[in-house]
């Protein structure tokens, strides 16, 4: 093993990351045990507190919730993608009447916090006369409009790592520019940006949780319900550790899905390779 | 205009409570994620496991939710009092040390492995190995993407205007209790975020990236 850091450890070395190893795994079981025991001492883990979760109707409205962030979600990765592929497409056009507006309208949905996206949207529009602006448009703009702005940086940078043979192959067999794009640029661009368009997707997954805070009626706004149930004690810490349960499960599976995705396109390029060079 | 004459006082409040935020949150994210990054390149196993696990719990997290469990679950715990500000700060450093230590991850990976060996063919130990050849070169070349996490912990300070800190995502609030036209002040917030970050923050990235470039 070569490392930047450190040679491969001798036995001075060895016993002393033995050592360490055992007051880590000391610190880490000492801070574990304060929190449980903190969660504990306030009655976090009574059967008052966790009763609320066995009530059929609750675990119902539960599963609304999570479907609630999972359509926003849906729904918001989807056109995010299609954002990103038009506003990187505009951003590559020859015409500068195109380009420039799309960069202006990246950089500039890239500064505005989301949170205030989500707030003109739900807040500011309807101040100024327009009608039918739901918490979940609200929530799905503003996912759509910051996260397509950032997609597009991806797939721009995507493209433009690819070797320039590729384009100009493409436009001497007589492919117009547009066909070039499509045909054989973004397919590529989106294969080698895979890991970092599944990880954006990550994070749309989690800013849907922004909604609670335009009351879009989703996962955490629901935990927050629950949690101010008086006559149950207030379980707003089971809700939470509930909540962040189901946030990190639903990331995982997106993660889990872009390393699948990956290995599956690696070993498909190796195949290719093998063939090319069995041919040669 | 009007809207942010008239209410000068309380844009310069919300600006400068979510510059406290976003300096406080930005230096401590900076400490822990440093030893973050640390513990998962050392040679000890145990170690290594708690800087992936801290990284990936906390990463799969939203904000809003280690914001809403500071602001809200924390005081159930009886634990000492936090203000809803420190609270803020406490949330955004946890959730922002873990992308620090990625991009200083990434960055001790991209030093080459001569460089160390070199320092230790001429008999430096491992600290000063660590201090004066490897990290320097690291930092240098997690610039951009050590600014990209501080562009993005600017703009996510306005999460913690939900659990009552009076801070730039606030300014709606109070400004709908006031009566005055919300798109104007809303616009106004947008457009000093977009100068914060496009004229400040992303020239500045510019300006170090050229100036600690490591040659290679």
């Amino acid at each position: 093993m070569s490392s930047v850091l450190f040679d491969v450890p001798g036995p001075k070395a060895r016993t002393r990351n033995k050592y360490l190893n055992v007051i880590t795994v000391l610190v880490v079981a000492a801070i574990i045990a304060f929190i449980v025991y903190k969660f504990y001492e306030s009655g976090q883990f009574t059967a008052k507190k966790w009763e609320i979760f066995t009530f059929p109707r609750v675990q119902e409205k539960f599963l609304e919730a999570i479907w609630a962030t999972i359509s926003a979600f849906g729904v918001a990765a989807v056109g995010s993608l299609i954002l990103g592929v038009v506003l990187a497409f505009g951003r590559l056009a020859d015409t500068k009447w195109l380009s420039v507006p799309c960069y202006w309208f990246t950089e500039a949905f890239r500064a505005v916090p989301l949170l205030i996206l989500m707030m003109i949207m739900y807040y500011g529009l309807p101040s100024v006369g327009v009608e039918g602006m739901t918490p979940f448009i609200a929530v799905v703009a503003g996912l759509i409009l910051y996260n397509g702005s950032v997609l597009a940086e991806v797939f721009r940078a995507g493209i433009e790592s690819l070797p320039k043979g590729q384009g100009e192959a493409g436009l001497a067999i007589g492919l117009t520019k547009g066909q070039v794009l499509r045909s054989i640029l973004l397919p590529q661009a989106v294969r080698a940006m895979l890991p970092v368009i599944i990880s954006q997707l990550v994070v749309i997954m989690k800013d849907t949780s922004l909604g609670f805070l335009i009351t879009y009626n989703e996962i955490l706004y629901y935990a927050g319900v629950l949690g101010s149930q008086g006559q149950y004690g207030s379980p707003i810490l089971p809700a939470y550790m509930v909540t962040a349960v189901v946030y990190v499960g639903l990331c995982l599976i997106l993660s889990g899905l872009a390393k699948y995705t990956e290995f599956k396109m690696s070993s498909r390029l190796k195949v290719l390779k093998t063939k090319v060079g069995m041919a040669g | 205009m009007n809207v942010l004459t008239d209410n000068a006082e309380l844009f310069l409040t919300g600006f400068k409570n979510t510059g406290i935020l976003f300096v406080f949150s930005a230096f401590f994210a900076l400490i822990l994620g440093t030893i973050v990054a640390g513990m998962r390149v050392s040679p000890v196993p145990a170690m290594q496991a708690t800087g992936t696990f801290y990284v990936n719990a906390v990463r799969n997290t939203p904000l809003t939710l280690i914001l809403a469990f500071f602001a809200l679950g924390y005081p159930q715990l009886g634990l000492p009092d936090l203000s809803f500000m420190a609270a803020a700060i406490v949330g955004l450093s946890l959730y922002t040390a873990t992308y620090v230590s990625e991009a200083i991850r990434s960055g001790i990976n991209t030093v080459s492995v001569g460089q160390s060996e070199a320092a230790r063919a001429i008999g430096l130990p491992f600290m000063q190995t660590l201090t004066l050849i490897v990290l320097p070169q690291a930092f240098r070349s997690v610039v951009p993407p050590l600014f990209s996490v501080f562009i993005a912990l600017l703009k996510n300070t306005t999460v913690a205007a939900g659990f009552s800190v009076l801070e730039a995502g606030a300014i709606r609030a109070y400004l709908s209790e006031r009566g005055e036209p919300l798109l104007p002040g809303l616009l106004w917030v947008a457009l000093i975020f977009m100068v914060l970050v496009l004229g400040i923050l992303t020239p500045l990235q510019r300006y170090l990236e050229k100036k600690w470039r490591v040659a290679r």
